[in-house]
């Protein structure tokens, strides 16, 4: 479904990404750990065309992405769920959740949809008409997750959906994950925190200095002592 | 209490004038951060065209309302077009550029569009023909015109059709979101360009109004007339508190009704030493006031909730 070769990233003079190829199957969770500063947002921010690469190509679904401009991405079915979450702060949740479906205009299918996301965070349909801004760290989260399902998306990139956040609240957002997940979503996820992101997915690649350094199955990654010396804190 | 009167009613008039152009302002900064200083000129832009146009048909027999509103279309047209131009030639090139550079640029542009008013409609005052009969009536000893009326009704009008826009249409949405966060607004499949341009095309449509409304309230016009205009818009739109639409408004309301209650209380309030063609400092008295002790305006966001 995507298929990324030698993708390279840099800011100014600092190369971030230096080169990756990777690639994530139809119906597949994948997962990219890494340390601080490793060049996984990176990744991410370039497949989104949110920083533009300076090498490198990524086919997704027999199309050249890295030619499309931002805003037209959404409609091929690819959705971002940003590092830090980015919701609007000044619009309410709903308003925030029918941003998502900006780029659609099959009215009832977004009212279902999001009907659809309440269900799947009843929190969300608490707070429909809060101020975006003044949600929890773990409710802006969830509707930057949901605001990201109400695009339909084919593939969704997770940075981190984990960051900040208390046990019980991840515990919630995976549980979620895992629901869409079973459903058929191919999804690439990027965690700080290796091993759940490693009992989620099927594979994964670990990505060191701007390089992918290893790439297994996650059980087996799971099992891989220098991994678990390194991203496991054991 | 027939000056209040009388005063509090040129002040609203004055206000919904200001509000107009302060909306142009604040609609481009709440989006792109970019204070818009050629604003002003887009208004005196339009009331010269609308000028041209109303004189050149003023003879043609048609009726003069009518003259007066194909004045104003083709004003707005006109300056719909020139804030794209300005955006799209100006300013798009210097998105990711230092904060300063386009405010310069805005500058800049502001002096050049001054100078073309002037090689085209010269550097002397131009008088508007009445197209108006105007009529006078009378309110508790002060009096009002039709013009007037025409004004703020006019102008309330314009508000709540961009309350309107910005609040229930996709591209009001649109707007919204990327004043609060381009980048993630582009994921959702806005295309930002077109937002930047459509804010400069609004701005410039109320700007154009505004213009044709100066001219027909003062019936003269001048090249440099945008500077000063501009500049009180540019503080209602501070003092409302600058990106937020109704902040704007309220501000542009305030800033008219205070100017008119100054210009009519300064002769009483320094002997006579200052007369009402001093009214133009009140306006730099409050942008002091309002920068010294709330640079955020009345209305104003926290600068840390800006995208
Ligand atoms: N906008 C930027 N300008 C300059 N350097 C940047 C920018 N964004 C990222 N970098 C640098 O690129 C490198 C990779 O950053 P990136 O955000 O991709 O890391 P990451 O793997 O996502 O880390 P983390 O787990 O901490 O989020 C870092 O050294 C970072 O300092
Ligand atoms: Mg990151």
């Amino acid at each position: 479904m995507l298929e990324v070769n030698g993708l390279r990233v840099s800011y100014g003079g600092i190369q971030a990404v230096r080169g990756i190829s990777f690639h994530v199957d139809e119906g597949e969770m994948v997962a990219l750990i890494g340390a601080n500063g490793a060049g996984k947002s990176s990744t991410l921010r370039a497949l989104a065309r949110l920083v533009n690469p300076v090498g490198g190509n990524v086919r997704y679904r027999g199309k050249e992405l890295l030619s499309l401009p931002a805003h037209q991405l959404v409609a091929e079915g690819i959705a971002l769920v940003p590092e830090g979450r980015g919701i609007f702060p000044r619009m309410t949740t709903s308003e925030n959740l029918r941003m998502g479906a900006f780029s659609r205009n099959d009215k009832q299918a977004v009212e279902r949809d999001l009907e659809h996301v309440f269900s799947l965070f009843p929190r969300l349909a608490e707070r429909a008409q809060q101020v975006a801004g003044t949600l929890s760290g773990g409710e802006q989260q969830m509707l930057a997750i949901g605001r990201a399902l109400m695009s339909q998306p084919k593939l969704m990139l997770l940075d981190e959906p984990s960051m900040g956040l208390a046990p019980i609240m991840v515990q919630k957002i995976f549980e979620v994950i895992r629901t869409v997940a079973s459903q058929g979503m191919t999804i690439l996820l990027i965690e700080q925190n290796a091993k759940l992101a490693l009992e989620v997915s099927q594979r994964g690649y670990v990505m060191e200095s701007g390089t992918i350094s290893l790439t297994e199955e996650s059980a087996k990654l799971l099992a891989d002592p220098k991994v678990r010396a390194a991203y496991l804190g054991e | 209490m027939d000056t209040l009167i009388q005063q509090l009613i040129n002040g609203v008039t004055l206000g919904a004038v200001y509000a107009l152009v302060a909306l142009g302002y604040t609609m481009v900064y709440g989006i792109i951060g970019l204070i818009n200083f050629a604003h002003g000129e887009v208004v005196m832009i339009g009331t010269m065209v609308a000028f041209t146009v109303i004189v050149s048909l003023a003879g043609s027999g048609m009726p003069p309302l009518l003259v007066l509103a194909l004045g104003l279309a083709v004003s707005t047209l006109v300056c719909m077009v020139l804030g794209w131009a300005l955006e799209r030639v100006a300013y798009r090139p210097l998105r990711h550029a230092p904060r300063l550079t386009p405010l310069i640029t805005a500058i800049g542009m502001s002096i050049v569009l001054q100078n073309v008013a002037m090689i085209i409609w010269g550097r002397n005052y131009i008088t508007f023909p009445p197209m108006i009969n105007k009529q006078i009536y009378d309110l508790g000893g002060a009096s009002f015109t039709n013009v007037q009326v025409s004004i703020v009704f006019l102008a309330a009008l314009m508000m709540i059709g961009l309350i309107y826009l910005v609040h229930r249409t996709r591209i009001g949405m649109a707007m919204r979101a990327t004043a609060q966060n381009p980048q993630v607004a582009s994921l959702m499949g806005v295309d930002i360009n077109r937002v930047i341009a459509m804010a400069f095309v609004i701005g410039s449509a109320l700007g154009a109004i505004a213009g044709c409304m100066v001219g027909s309230y003062y019936e003269i016009a001048h090249y440099q007339m945008g500077f000063m205009l501009g500049l009180k818009a540019f503080t209602a739109a501070v003092l409302g508190g600058i990106g937020n639409l109704a902040g704007a408004m309220a501000g542009g309301l305030l800033l008219g009704i205070i100017e008119a209650l100054g210009a009519g209380y300064i002769g009483d309030l320094t002997g006579d030493f200052l007369g009402s063609h001093y009214q133009d400092i009140f306006a730099f008295i409050v942008l002091i006031i309002v920068l010294m002790f709330r640079p955020s305006g009345l209305f104003g966001e926290r600068t840390g909730d800006r995208a």
